[in-house]
């Protein structure tokens, strides 16, 4: 049966709450309303007011008392209501979580999922636009995931919960129901660290990951007919850790990258898997790295500034001739 | 009374005596054991930050004191205490504060940020305050697994202004959680002092704006404090929603080892010292009819080798070697991941 992104996430949260009764879930609207996005929907019925926990408005502690209960073994499930309120949770995720299992001297486990609906495109303007998933990519003790697909949506977000080790899991709000596609039946899960290659090329790389890579799909298409050019698209699907190997096979395979994302260019994972092919597929490149990403803006809310900020197909396509052209 | 709860009742008279000793013992150990590290910290042996608990110990001792295995407690900065009461090897405590392989760390993080999830004791971080989030986590675990346990979260006066504070007592307050929490007003945070932390008298008065009971108690009677942790302890076990006890008191030494507190009014100290927790409780003893002095020299003599044990130990205990500043990052991935489909 073909389900949305969002269908997807809720048959995981479905699935894995009936799989293991350890796992809960708690944040801010998430019960009795089914969560702002509904993706949260059915859960209390199903489950019960024990294990979907309706919070305060409280981030530091949705996040802090998720903390508290997996070190004692549950599975909590919590999440930003729109993944721009992370910043008030910022400490607990980067101090009390992630140094966790470092400062027990490997003597202990944090089981938590953080669920983070991002991701700009959506009118949501300064506050329900963000894409802040490098503020975590660069702390040990984290893993970080951004699916793009469905099937990843599902697959990945059922990894996360089963990981003794805390998870950021960013979904991107502007693929929930805008994309579809049919999931296998029965119990399937994708490996947190490992990359997709969506599309076979010759002639160039894009590496991506989350909401552009629909984008980079539709500009893959575009150069194909428009141009005849042979693109490749890598789907990172994982941000923290990054899949190395996969970054530079394809880097070596077509000796030209393109790296894109809808997070700022400054300071984005971009500039990370930038170097990383910088340092290690140098002499195999043919031409610069380039990269497509936000402007480094806030992310503002009239559409034509929108419009002007983000990535899209054709400043992706633009990206890939100018590149082609090496 | 029939011959039978004669005998039950004095054995429980005789538990109670003993009980009260062993509190007695757990307030001399930490004593000891503070200035110890103090005195290694002044010999470089013990590296880094060291937060002296020293005129506090009635504080944790009393409230760890009723608590079972399984209970959940997270210490402030000052409170190694709370590890020694709750049962850790003092030679891990010490290994611990030497950044030793031996260690609760195993060297990773310095003083009492290494917990011991074993003995229930969760490692704080140094952002005052946001283990009190945590110690609600654990106390909601509590509530949803039907466990009839508690946690315990120890904060100061200072990390009371700190916003994880207020939301963890809301929704401890909004969820009735089993969970204590206790305030060890020292007076000084860092260098700031009380009128600059809040504009009113007690923490504890707080309570009542989340729905539940706030306690003050002198934290240097360690009586009165065993005797409120007790009820307070059991009401909460019971299911009777969350209670907040704090405790007055007043810190020693500086914030750190590093600090001399030149800030504080040195009479002040003194009047505090005049109140120091270990004389008052002896007073009790002896009007129970204790023999102090032969208790205390036995008392004496075993800290005494409880901590040498423990230093020697630490100091013959390895270092971690240097590339194991890269272990201990991620728990191990699940070793049979249920997948059946693409990868």
């Amino acid at each position: 049966m073909e389900v949305t992104y969002l269908t997807a996430i809720n048959q995981a949260l479905h699935e894995e709450m009936r799989r293991d009764e350890n796992v809960f879930m708690m944040g801010e609207d998430v019960a009795e309303l089914g969560g702002a996005f509904k993706v949260t929907d059915g859960l209390l019925a199903a489950f019960g007011e024990d294990r979907v926990i309706d919070t305060p408005i409280a981030e530091a502690l949705i996040v802090g008392a998720g903390v508290g209960a997996a070190i004692l073994g549950m599975r909590p499930v919590v999440e930003m209501q729109f993944g721009d309120f992370i910043s008030c949770a910022f400490d607990q995720i980067v101090n009390t979580a992630a140094t966790l299992r470092y400062r027990h001297g490997g003597r202990a486990a944090c089981p938590l999922v953080i669920r983070a609906p991002s991701g700009a495109g959506v009118h949501g303007a300064l506050f329900h636009s963000q894409n802040p998933e490098a503020w975590f990519t660069r702390v040990p003790g984290l893993k970080v995931v951004a699916p793009a697909t469905a099937y990843d949506a599902k697959g990945l977000l059922k990894s996360a919960i089963r990981d003794d080790n805390p998870v950021i899991y960013f979904e991107h709000k502007r693929l929930y129901r805008s994309i579809k596609e049919n999931l296998p039946e029965g119990d399937f899960t994708v490996p947190i660290g490992v990359a997709e290659l969506r599309q076979s090329g010759r002639d160039l790389s894009i590496i991506t990951y989350g909401g552009t890579l629909h984008q980079c799909l539709d500009a893959a298409s575009i150069v194909a007919r428009e141009d005849g050019l042979s693109v490749e698209v890598l789907d990172l699907r994982t941000l923290l850790p990054l899949d190395r190997e996969a970054i530079l096979a394809t880097a070596r395979k077509t000796g030209k990258a393109l790296i894109v994302h809808e997070d700022r260019l400054t300071g984005g994972i971009g500039g990370e898997v930038a170097a990383i092919i910088a340092e290690h597929a140098c002499e195999s490149l043919d031409a610069p790295v380039r990269r497509v990403a936000a402007l480094d803006t806030h992310t503002a809310f009239s559409p034509s500034l929108e419009e002007f900020i983000l990535p899209n197909a054709n400043k992706i396509v633009a990206a890939i001739r100018g590149l082609a052209a090496y | 009374m029939a011959h039978a709860e004669i005998t039950a009742a004095s054995a429980e008279t005789g538990q109670r005596v003993e009980y009260e000793l062993r509190l007695y013992y757990w307030m001399k150990l930490i004593r000891a054991f503070e200035d110890r590290v103090s005195l290694l910290h002044r010999q470089n042996k013990i590296l880094g930050g060291v937060y002296s608990g020293a005129g506090q110990e009635a504080i944790l001792t009393g409230v760890c004191a009723p608590l079972q295995p399984g209970d959940f407690v997270a210490p402030l900065h000052r409170d190694l205490g709370v590890f020694l009461v709750r049962g850790v090897d003092p030679g891990r405590l010490m290994a611990q504060l030497m950044g030793k392989e031996t260690g609760l760390s195993r060297g990773k993080d310095s003083f009492l940020h290494g917990g011991d999830l074993e003995h229930g004791i969760f490692g704080s971080t140094s952002m005052l305050g946001s283990s009190l989030p945590v110690a609600a986590g654990a106390a909601l675990k509590f509530q949803i697994k039907k466990e009839p346990r508690v946690a315990v979260a120890f904060f100061g006066e200072g990390a009371s202004s700190r916003g994880d504070a207020h939301e963890a007592m809301n929704f401890a307050g909004v969820r009735k959680l089993p969970i204590v929490f206790v305030c060890e007003n020292n007076r000084y945070a860092y260098s700031t002092p009380l009128e600059k932390q809040m504009a009113i008298e007690n923490v504890a008065d707080r309570a009542a704006a989340y729905g539940f009971k706030g306690h003050v108690v002198s934290g240097n009677d360690l009586l009165a404090v065993v005797q409120l942790a007790e009820h307070v302890i059991r009401r909460v076990r019971e299911g009777g929603g969350p209670e907040l006890i704090e405790c007055k008191t007043y810190r020693y030494r500086g914030h750190s080892e590093h600090d001399a507190a030149l800030y504080r009014d040195q009479e002040e100290l003194l009047e505090w010292q005049s109140r120091d927790p270990i004389p008052q409780y002896e007073s009790y003893l002896e009007k129970k009819g204790h023999d102090l002095k032969r208790i205390r020299a036995e008392i004496d003599e075993r800290t005494r080798a409880a901590l040498q044990q423990a230093v020697e130990f630490a100091e013959r205990s390895p270092a971690p070697a240097p590339a194991e500043a890269l272990e201990d990052l991620y728990a191990p991935a699940p070793m049979n991941p249920a997948s059946n489909g693409r990868t």
